[in-house]
């Protein structure tokens, strides 16, 4: 398979003229193609220690431009723009708002650590993708995404009984993002499976949603897990700026 | 890994939230396989949630911490020196707190920090050894053993494994891969191939055993998941495969429930049937179908078993 390469000639860009006629020579429709030119000055110099700031961005310094990741990516395969390289290397040279072009698919990433095992940097691409993620939705570039409430309706389960009970976490999901509970083939999923189930088995099921699966004693890991979550939120903020105004207004 | 070796015949268990949950069948057929063979198996005692794929994404030391309790109890406080998780998410997870606890300081404090405060001993790299599923199976009877013991044989039966993500990736976590000779392969595993074939089944070659179903999106982004477990699906056909054998439940539901979107949702039908490799192995062994919760799969896989005189 190629690398993948991603150039900086945005298509926008790429400019040609229907009729156009330079010193007296007929150069018009593909002959006349010019690329618009531009200079970059719009760079974030603090992005890469940004995004350094965040849970799985740690290693983004490593990176030298291989593009390995890329080439192994399971997201990339089916949308060419899903380029970690490129996203990497904007980061590192500070190109907030080149970045900020793909703010939409960045968190499609799928976690399958392909490019995590091809790195021969030990970067950790699949962290840098849940970093910007997590960095595009701190700094208000983009809503929280399907991807993020999934997590903390997960997340939230867990700090709260130390287990999980899936019905329960597919209802918070659905609810935070409101969709429908009767989706089609959800309801076909079910309609195929419950005819074939003994009613033990269904009563089972039913008992395990209303009476919640959980980690006896569980309160005091609870209270340590929410304290220190607290305490990374503030510093992820604290790492990104973010309440820098108001802290100074006070 | 010796088959031999008697060390994983008495271990502790980890079933995890989703072999209570849509994963059921998955944890029925490991017990009955376990019973079968005689293996004992000891649930933790008063296990939590690993923290799966999304804790990491809040905090990976919270994930981190979630999984060493989980090693603490069963190595501090039952005395175990080996846990077994069938779930390749707990697993890898299990796995990714040792190597975490052993080489990254912060998360060692983390560890430590929030043990202490939740009552319990931190646990410490090296203390408890974490299997798969697989390894237990290749670690106590082995192939021999599973020829021996082989009453309905699964000859004719074509199967592609699926591995998965979790399993194999990344290879920093499982230092007792790639060790040459009897160890697992990352980039070609084969444990859940040497299984099945001990127990006569056709192995097709499946290229995609290690490609991903998309399972952390499942929900959240149920286009992605869709196309590539089509794309699983697709290949398993092309290679002649009745059958995929998993052995995670992320996978296994993901694989069951897509199969049903992609048919409903792109028009897309694929007629290849879903089983745990526990089923399956179960089902060689003479143990009835409805002991292995065949009938709690989605993927209706009972009339092909019955053609095949295996239910």
């Amino acid at each position: 398979m190629p690398i993948h390469e991603k150039n900086l000639i945005r298509p926008e860009n790429i400019v040609s003229h229907e009729s156009l006629e330079i010193d007296g020579i007929d150069v018009s429709g593909h002959w006349s193609t010019f690329i618009t030119s531009r200079v970059v000055t719009d760079y974030n110099e603090e992005l890469e220690e940004e995004i350094s700031a965040l849970p799985g961005g740690e290693h983004i310094h490593r990176c030298w431009q291989c593009g390995s990741c890329t080439n192994a990516c399971t997201v990339n395969a089916l949308n060419p723009d899903f380029n970690p390289r490129f996203w990497i290397y904007l980061v590192r040279v500070g190109m907030e708002s080149e970045l900020l072009r793909d703010k939409d698919i960045i968190w499609q990433c799928v976690s399958c650590n392909k490019c995590t095992a091809a790195c021969p940097r030990d970067v950790n691409p699949e962290g840098v993708m849940k970093s910007l993620s997590h960095w595009l939705e701190l700094k208000g570039h983009t809503p929280k995404s399907p991807s993020m409430h999934f997590d903390e309706a997960f997340a939230k389960q867990v700090f709260e009984t130390g287990r999980i009970e899936e019905g329960r976490i597919i209802r918070d999901f659905f609810g935070r993002t409101g969709q429908p509970l009767l989706q089609d083939w959800l309801v076909e999923m079910v309609r195929r499976l419950v005819w074939r189930l003994p009613t033990k088995l269904m009563m089972r099921m039913g008992l395990s949603a209303i009476m919640r699966p959980r980690t006896r004693n569980w309160g005091k890991a609870q209270a340590a897990i929410t304290e220190y979550a607290a305490e990374r939120e503030v510093h992820h903020r604290e790492a990104l700026g973010l309440d820098r105004d108001r802290q100074a207004a006070e | 890994m010796d088959g031999a070796d008697d060390k994983y015949r008495d271990v502790a268990y980890y079933p995890g939230c989703a072999l209570e949950g849509t994963g059921h069948a998955y944890d029925r057929s490991t017990r009955a396989v376990g019973k079968e063979l005689g293996l004992r198996l000891h649930e933790v005692d008063n296990w939590n949630c690993c923290g799966a794929m999304e804790v990491k994404n809040i905090d990976p030391h919270l994930q981190t911490y979630l999984s060493s309790r989980v090693m603490s109890i069963a190595a501090n406080e039952m005395g175990h020196k080996t846990v077994m998780a069938p779930c390749n998410g707990c697993y890898h997870n299990l796995k990714k707190a040792e190597y975490d606890l052993a080489n990254d300081k912060q998360s060692a404090a983390v560890t430590e920090r929030l043990s202490a405060k939740a009552g319990h001993e931190t646990y410490a790299p090296g203390q408890i050894e974490t299997i798969h599923a697989l390894d237990w199976i290749k670690g106590t009877i082995g192939e021999d053993g599973i020829r021996e013991r082989v009453k309905n044989s699964l000859s004719g039966l074509k199967i592609a494994n699926y591995y998965g993500c979790m399993y194999t990736r990344p290879r920093h976590i499982f230092p007792e891969k790639d060790k040459g000779a009897g160890s697992e392969s990352t980039s070609n595993p084969h444990f859940m191939d040497d299984i099945l074939a001990a127990a006569d089944a056709e192995i097709v070659d499946y290229p995609l055993k290690t490609a991903c179903c998309g399972g952390a999106h499942t929900l959240s982004d149920s286009d992605t998941s869709t196309r590539l477990v089509l794309n699983l699906l697709d290949a398993a056909e092309a290679s002649g495969a009745d059958v995929i054998a998993t052995e995670c439940p992320t996978c296994h539901s993901g694989l069951e429930m897509h199969q049903v979107r992609a048919e409903k949702v792109l028009g897309k039908k694929t007629t290849v049937k879903i089983l745990y490799f526990t089923q399956l192995l179960g089902l060689a062994m003479g143990v009835k179908p409805r002991k292995l919760g065949i009938h709690e799969n989605i993927s209706d896989s009972l009339p092909l078993l019955k053609q095949r005189g295996l239910a």
